[in-house]
């Protein structure tokens, strides 16, 4: 066995790169230690968001995935279900109107609504709310369903990967040698040489209620939230529906290591800030608690290209909250880089010789 | 020195006495509104000195030296001993989503209220543990179509030790007299539809060689018993009953498991097993009576889980249209080509509803023949919002 490329890693990203690399005709196997979407795309909420982006590099790529998922997501409950983004305070609603109309510069969808209309679009958000924007392009899907869709027709193999010069994996069921490597091991990448970091976040699911509420609904303190570097317990409410009528509610983020153990204080913390947002949903039982592991890079952007100190090795990760949103753009953007292609959008500020990066 | 005991059944009250006669500060949570547990509901009597008992009370997470109980409310121990014992296994078959079909455990909390549940009663599984549950039913009026034993009663042939070493439960099995009259071994039930019952002969591996109808209201099953462990997702355990050390201690520091939760053998074991655990947390040297009940209760224990092993013939019960998971409403034909337990959840949603797979979890495993990974639940139980709202700020 020699394939073009051998991409480490069947998370979300791995899938999207090597559907993309394969519909290049390029000859590809994935290797996972634990399967296809046993990783952190297995913990996620899967929304396709483009509402949380303030403009810049990582708005452009999530716009380019926003295109490019309706066909690759059609057997993984696609739903374009729209997001709500809500102020909670009087001081929250400039800020919340001043986000939405850069954005709108930028190309995105946002809709301001009054009070009324949000209601008239959520019926159970609390009255009280200050300020609404609605994100038409804001989506949702089922990541490890999707996860499956891209891998589709392309071989997996069970092992663990050591070692990369860029030209061969070491695995624990032998050596593979390729043309090239793409480490696409979320959380983990940073064995790969690039500097990678786990931030926990936890997710409390309801019993089913389905029909309550109808889009991804959040509180607009979410975007400080997600672009803090901070290591304490941050959380934001952030609560939307599956297909399956039961409610998911984040979010929260904390850097703790690999620590997987779940506390109270996150529990409290998400509770309340749900029902801030929904009143309802206080009598309403939580049956189980999840967690994962966002792999973040210090800059808060993901890593997409060659190392320049290893040729044949690239790497595609470094997502942390948004891989779900952007692996579409990511394996596109990784395969034209890779074959030598226009690229899908500017790759500059995600090349790996960035100074937090290189490790 | 705080002990708290989860679980007021044989195991847990056995535990409260000991620490509390060894002089610890003892509280016993259990959520139903009488102490017995299981088997003993109803008729065991708790009152005991230095022993604090909370009834109607569920207990949900523990977090380092506290116990989140609902309300919400903590209790912080030194000690904490897990006795919240075990429940029983239906397996599916066409028709066992419909109505009429309970567990076992179930129809004997049932029958101890005194509900009439029907006329015509079967009790089908494997284990002796049935024929109580048919006897309470029969007491209570019902007539006793059938007791089914899928497995042969010679495999205790080969258990003379075991046997040897627990005449007393024999003799149990002739207060059992008037049910065994109406035990078949070697039978299962395989489809219900409406009343009609299809009842078939079993090979050893529970492949039906033959099958009859008769006329049944209620079908009660139980196929063995999984244990209650979501209070500890991480202690280690094997084959997802948790393992303990001779003084009852599990993988986690200072929490003690006694009971069904560490194995199946009966209230007796059970119930030393609580003495050891109650002495141990209370830093006491376990009674060598104890001792040697839990010696002799273990031979029994893996006796009967030699001699009632689910055998795998059970899965050609089921049709493609036959439902797995209840609450999701998965039949065997949604359950997907998987790696894991979770790729298979997230992907056909088996064991994602309500039951969170207490039910059907393990069944879809050996349908799929993905390895069972134990099902670490991290909320024992189902908690409303308002309450983890209402969370102290700090725990201790
Ligand atoms: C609570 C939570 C909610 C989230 N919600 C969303 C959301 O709504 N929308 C969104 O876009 N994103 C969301 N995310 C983020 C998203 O889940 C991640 O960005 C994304 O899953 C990362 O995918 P990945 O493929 O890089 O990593 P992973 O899915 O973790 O895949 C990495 C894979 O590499 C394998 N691996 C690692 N090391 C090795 C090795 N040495 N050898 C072989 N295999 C190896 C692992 O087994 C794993 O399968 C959320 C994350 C969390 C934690
Ligand atoms: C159908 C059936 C028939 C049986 N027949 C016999 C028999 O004839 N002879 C015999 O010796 N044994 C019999 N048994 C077994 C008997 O039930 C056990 O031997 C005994 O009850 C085990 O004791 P335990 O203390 O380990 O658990 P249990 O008696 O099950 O007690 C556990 C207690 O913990 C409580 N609990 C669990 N989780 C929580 C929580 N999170 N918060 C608060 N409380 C909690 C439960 O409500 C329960 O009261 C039978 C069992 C079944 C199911």
């Amino acid at each position: 066995m020699h394939p073009d490329v051998v991409v480490v890693g069947a998370g979300i990203i791995g899938a999207a790169c090597a559907q993309a690399l394969r519909a290049r005709g390029l000859d590809v196997v994935v290797i996972d230690r634990s399967g296809a979407a046993s990783g952190t795309s297995a913990a996620g909420e899967g929304n396709v968001l483009v509402s949380d982006k303030e403009p810049g590099p990582e708005l452009e790529l999530a716009k380019a995935s926003r295109e490019l998922w309706p066909e690759l997501a059609q057997d993984a409950e696609w739903e374009e279900k729209g997001g709500l983004v809500v102020a909670t305070t009087e001081e929250a609603c400039e800020p919340l109107e001043a986000f939405a109309a850069k954005q709108r510069a930028a190309g995105i969808d946002a809709c301001e609504l009054t009070a009324d209309e949000a209601l008239a679009h959520e019926p159970h958000l609390n009255p009280e709310i200050t300020a609404a924007v609605h994100y038409l392009q804001d989506a949702q899907l089922n990541p490890v369903k999707a996860t499956r869709a891209l891998l589709r027709g392309i071989r997996i193999i069970d092992a663990e990967v050591s070692t990369t010069d860029g030209r061969s994996v070491t695995t624990t069921n032998g050596v593979i040698s390729c043309g090239a490597v793409v480490n696409a091991t979320g959380p983990w990448a940073r064995q790969f040489g690039v500097n990678v970091l786990p931030r926990r976040g936890v997710v409390l699911v309801t019993t089913p209620i389905p029909g309550t509420i109808r889009h991804k609904v959040y509180d607009a303190d979410y975007v400080g939230a997600v672009a803090s570097g901070d290591a304490d317990l941050q959380t934001s409410g952030v609560v939307e529906s599956t297909q399956a009528g039961t409610v998911l509610i984040g979010s929260s983020r904390q850097r703790k290591g690999f620590d997987g153990t779940i506390e109270s204080k996150v529990l409290k913390a998400l509770a309340r800030k749900a029902i801030a947002l929904f009143p309802m949903l206080a009598g309403v039982p939580v049956m189980r608690a999840y967690g994962g592991f966002r792999p973040y890079a210090p800059d808060h952007l993901p890593i997409i290209g060659e190392d320049p100190r290893t040729p044949g090795l690239w790497h595609a990760t470094g997502h942390e909250g948004a891989g779900v949103g952007l692996a579409p753009a990511t394996g596109r953007l990784l395969a034209d880089l890779l074959t030598g292609s226009t690229p899908l959008v500017d790759p500059h500020p995600f090349r790996v010789d960035r100074q937090e990066v290189m490790v | 020195m705080r002990i708290v005991v989860v679980g007021a059944g044989p195991a847990g009250m056995a535990a409260a006495r000991t620490a509390a006669d060894a002089g610890a500060e003892v509280t016993m949570v259990d959520s139903e509104p009488e102490a017995g547990g299981q088997f003993l509901r109803g008729r065991a009597k708790f009152e005991h000195r230095g022993v604090t008992h909370l009834k109607n009370t569920e207990a949900w997470m523990v977090e380092g030296h506290t116990l989140h109980l609902r309300g919400p409310r903590q209790l912080h121990f030194d000690a904490l001993i897990i006795a919240t014992g075990a429940y029983d296994r239906p397996l599916p078959f066409p028709g066992w989503d419909g109505p009429g079909v309970i567990t076992a455990g179930a129809a004997q909390a049932l029958a101890k209220q005194g509900v009439t549940l029907a006329d015509r009663v079967i009790v089908a599984g494997t284990g002796p543990f049935l024929l109580p549950v048919a006897t309470a039913l029969q007491n209570l009026g019902a007539t006793l179509v059938g007791v089914y034993e899928a497995n042969s009663p010679l495999a205790w042939a080969r258990e003379t030790k075991a046997v040897l070493a627990n005449r007393h439960k024999i003799a149990e099995l002739a207060s059992y007299r008037k049910a065994l009259s109406h035990l078949e071994t070697r039978t299962a039930v395989i489809a219900k539809h409406g009343d009609r019952v299809t009842v078939a002969k079993l090979d050893r591996h529970w492949r039906p060689v033959s099958h009859r109808t008769e006329h049944a209201d209620l079908v009660c099953i139980g196929y063995g018993f999984l244990p209650r462990t979501d209070l500890v997702p991480n202690a280690k355990r094997t084959n997802d009953f948790l393992d303990v050390d001779e003084l009852q201690r599990t993988s986690v520091e200072n929490v003690y498991a006694a009971g069904e939760v560490t194995g199946i053998g009966g209230a007796d074991l059970a119930e030393a097993e609580g003495i050891i655990a109650g002495a141990a947390a209370a830093h006491q040297e376990p009674p060598l009576i104890a001792v040697e009940a839990v010696r002799r209760g273990r031979l029994f224990a893996q006796a009967l889980a030699r001699a009632h092993a689910v055998q795998p013939g059970w899965q050609t019960w089921l049709n493609p249209d036959t439902t797995v998971c209840r609450c999701e409403k998965v039949s065997l034909a949604d359950l997907t080509d998987a790696a894991s337990m979770r790729e298979l959840k997230l992907t056909s949603r088996v064991a994602m509803g309500r039951c969170q797979g207490r039910i059907c979890a393990r069944n879809a495993a050996d349908l799929t023949g993905i390895p069972f990974d134990g099902q670490r639940r991290v909320i024992a139980v189902p908690i409303p919002l308002g309450e983890l709202a209402d969370l102290p700020e700090e725990t201790s």
